[in-house]
């Protein structure tokens, strides 16, 4: 029963969005009021259904309901709770509908916030609609999650063992909260371009923000993982799926910045504008990478070749339909601001320059392989030397300019004062590289070059920080998220230039060093968890003749879906990560063991952290400044 | 104060790695691993550059897989051989195409991959210049 009422849910949510789209485009025109109460209406009503339909499988899930196809492949009665739960989306199916969920709630949020004017509201509701309809189609015709299984089987086969981690358990849900709230911005821009683009951009800031945040949590989750639980110790492999989540941040960091001159000073209307556009075409083509399955093999899609074909005329309608619109209205919006050449909107321009060839650089990464072996069957490798050599230069550059950018006023800035004003971080950044070449080693060029660029942003950053008290929440958030890029900059530099890494067959009473570290290998016990059975190694740290602490690394065998994973065991000071894995059985109580030492790795997902935490700061800035004064909201212009 | 609170800060964290970084890393693969120093670290630097054909983005440095074993083991024949860096990439590329290679040569059907972030910066850059100068003439 519970399937067909999810179906039925999920048809009752496209009828509704398609009303949606209907009344929102008809209720952006000026005396429509009827259409615009209709849009708000359905938006409502499309929320309440879409959260129907997931709750309805994710009850499946929980009471592991064995007729629904998707549950008995990717579900298993011994799984912890947990699991069952994000079991919903560890599949393609689910993770389609929770898309589709987080674009009601933000759908929602729009109708129930009316934020930027009745009409802009309307319109951005009717883009929203659209994308609803689309999306919720393509679950119904090729990822239909309710298809039953008919006879029912005793017992699923299991979520793959990987995604059973806390880690990935929230990761998905955190990343499409970004993804898709990058639909936000592009349905307000839309919506912008149609009924004429006054305050959009204010409209659309939280929304901004709240995708934005949930990007930097989502891909800092995700990196967390790839390090605790594939076991070499590695946090960014420029791998597509991690560059699909990359490119999308790197468009909004953007966005952030020039809709910030959109709303303070007109400037960069347009440009702000084909940004919005940019960075949920971002997120589409992410979401194309990763869910066609073009990625993992070329046949991987060819095995599904109608998801993968739908998608793309998805994606090509939607991208293809606000660049036309674009190139229909934009050229009637009336022309830029006035600034000088030395001024903040000119940083901004800088940082937005930066920024698109950053990204640039990583989807030519991405993409090139594929197209090339599409169109010459060529295979060639895009790996990490090639980032290194194209994305590290652009955005350290981009990492020099920063601290400039608060320091200059809008329209109008003083260079000589700003760089006056940043000597103590200058200073700071001298510290950093005289302590590296002081007491590290081996010094190299570029782990000295990074290290004073962190100085130098944390240094401005607290500048930043100590001036402006009693100033705005934003100036203290642009402090935070700036300051969060050096802490990161400082773990990605410590992990990448100083790691220290030993690999031992060790018999039971054996011990090796890592780093500063000595480690006893005390041998290896069966343990039984939830769903696997797992052999658990039990390593000493030593400290002199005694025993500091236990470090219990596994291998997992999860019996279900018989696959093995390991579990790593990390000891962090909050500087310094102390690594283990356990690798194979060499025989007679014999193991191998794989120990890293990752000087500040912690900092990596600290920095992204006070990134986010400074995203927060200017979210909750907005939200009062709107409740403190609400009268103010400026309104479309009619 | 918070001045001298971050001042501590990098100089401890500066501290913590010096700790930590003497030591020189093994090889990944036990069982061969050379026992000169200087030839076990060229051994790990090329294993970094070559990919594992069969994984998704690894490269053999990396990976359990059974070729990315016996592509280490061929590498390190050929270096003990007195081969050179590049005659064993030659070699490889020859065996297994471009495809092997984590760092795609620069020739006739990659210069666009390796030109494109910066055809970018460059064509934003002078968008940019074309913006900053129309926004001050206004000012004038």
């Amino acid at each position: 029963m519970t399937g067909e009422l999810g179906q039925l849910a999920l048809c009752f949510a496209l009828a509704l969005s398609l009303v949606m789209a209907a009344a929102g485009f008809f209720g952006a025109r000026a005396d429509a009021h009827a259409a615009r109460s209709i849009a708000n209406g359905a938006a409502m009503g499309l929320l309440v259904f879409v959260v129907l339909a997931f709750a309805t499988l994710t009850y499946a899930f929980v009471v592991s309901d064995f007729s629904i196809a998707l549950v008995a492949n990717h579900s298993h009665t011994l799984k912890p709770m947990i699991y069952k739960i994000s079991g919903v989306w560890g599949n393609h199916e689910g993770s389609m509908l929770l898309w589709v969920l987080v674009l009601a709630i933000y759908a929602g949020l729009v109708a129930g916030l009316q934020r930027g004017g009745e009409r802009l509201t309307s319109g951005a509701l009717g883009i929203q609609g659209l994308l609803a309809a689309a999306f919720i189609l393509f679950i119904l015709f090729t990822s239909n999650p309710f298809v039953r299984l008919d006879p029912m089987p005793f017992e699923g086969a299991g979520l793959t063992p990987l995604l059973q981690d806390i880690g990935l358990a929230v990761h998905p849900p955190m990343l499409y909260a970004g993804y898709v709230g990058l639909s936000a911005s592009f349905a307000y821009a839309a919506a912008a371009l149609m009924v004429g683009e006054e305050g959009w951009a204010r409209a659309a800031r939280p929304f901004m923000l709240i995708a934005w945040i949930s990007l930097t949590c989502g891909i800092a989750l995700g990196s967390w993982w790839a390090y605790y639980e594939l076991g070499w110790g590695g946090f960014w492999f420029w791998d597509p799926v991690e560059n699909a989540s990359l490119m999308p941040w790197l468009i909004a960091t953007a966005l952030l910045h020039s809709a910030l001159a959109t709303e303070k000073s007109g400037a960069f209307r347009t440009w702000t504008l084909l940004l919005a556009i940019a960075g949920f075409s971002m997120s589409l083509i992410g979401t194309f990478l990763v869910r066609s399955g073009v990625l993992s093999s070329v046949h991987a899609f060819a095995s599904d070749p109608t998801r993968g074909f739908f998608i793309m005329i998805l994606i090509a309608l939607a991208i293809g339909g606000a660049l036309a619109l674009f190139a229909w209205r934009a050229p009637t919006l009336q022309g830029g601001a006035a600034f000088d050449p030395v001024s903040r909107e000119t940083s901004l321009v800088l940082n937005n320059v930066f920024l698109v060839a950053a990204c640039a650089c990583v989807f030519v990464g991405t993409l090139y392989p594929l197209v090339l072996d599409a169109l010459t069957g060529t295979k060639i490798t895009v790996g990490p030397p090639y980032y290194a050599l194209t994305f590290a230069p652009i955005f350290f550059a981009l990492l020099l300019l920063v601290p400039f950018g608060p320091k200059l006023g809008w329209k109008r800035g003083d260079l000589k004062t700003a760089w006056r004003s940043l000597y103590p971080a200058l200073g700071l950044a001298g510290i950093a590289a005289v302590s590296v070449l002081a007491f590290v080693s081996p010094r190299g060029v570029a782990a000295t070059g990074a290290f004073a660029v962190a100085g130098w942003l944390i240094g401005a950053s607290i500048l930043d920080l100590r001036k402006r008290k009693g100033a705005r929440a934003s100036a203290f958030a642009a402090a935070l998220a700036h300051a969060g890029l050096g802490v990161t900059l400082l773990g990605v530099t410590g992990t990448a230039a100083w790691r220290s890494e030993a690999l031992q067959v060790l018999a039971p009473g054996q011990t090796m060093t890592v780093g500063p570290y000595t480690l006893r290998f005390d041998g290896v016990t069966q343990e039984k968890g939830p769903n696997y059975l797992a052999d658990r190694a039990h390593i000493a740290l030593m400290d002199g003749g005694k025993v500091k602490a236990m470090l219990e690394p596994e291998t997992r065998l999860y019996a279900a879906e018989g696959q093995a994973v390991s579990d790593t065991a990390i000891r962090t000071t909050g500087l310094r990560d102390l690594y283990l894995a356990l690798g194979d059985d060499r025989g007679q109580g014999r193991y191998a063991i794989r120990a890293y030492v990752s000087p500040l790795a912690p900092l990596i997902w600290l920095g992204a952290l006070v990134m986010a935490l400074g995203g927060m700061l200017s979210l909750g800035g907005r939200l009062r400044l709107r409740a403190r004064e609400p009268a103010s909201e400026p309104v479309a212009a009619e | 104060m918070k001045r001298s609170v971050f001042l501590f800060l990098v100089v401890m964290a500066a501290a913590t790695v010096s700790v930590s970084a003497q030591t020189t890393p093994p090889a990944s693969a036990v069982g061969d691993t050379f026992s000169d120093p200087v030839m076990e670290t060229r051994a790990r630097a090329m294993q970094r550059q070559l990919r594992c054909l069969v994984c998704q983005g690894e490269s053999i440095d990396e990976s359990n897989s059974p070729l990315a074993a016996d592509l280490r083991r061929l590498v390190r024949e050929q270096m003990a051989a007195g081969k050179t860096n590049s005659e064993i990439e030659d070699f490889l590329v020859a065996r297994y195409g471009d495809f092997i290679l984590m760092k795609p040569p620069l020739q006739s059907n990659t210069w666009l991959l390796w030109l494109a972030p910066f055809l970018v910066l460059g064509a934003g850059g002078a968008v940019a210049w074309i913006t900053v100068k129309k926004a001050s003439a206004r000012v004038a």
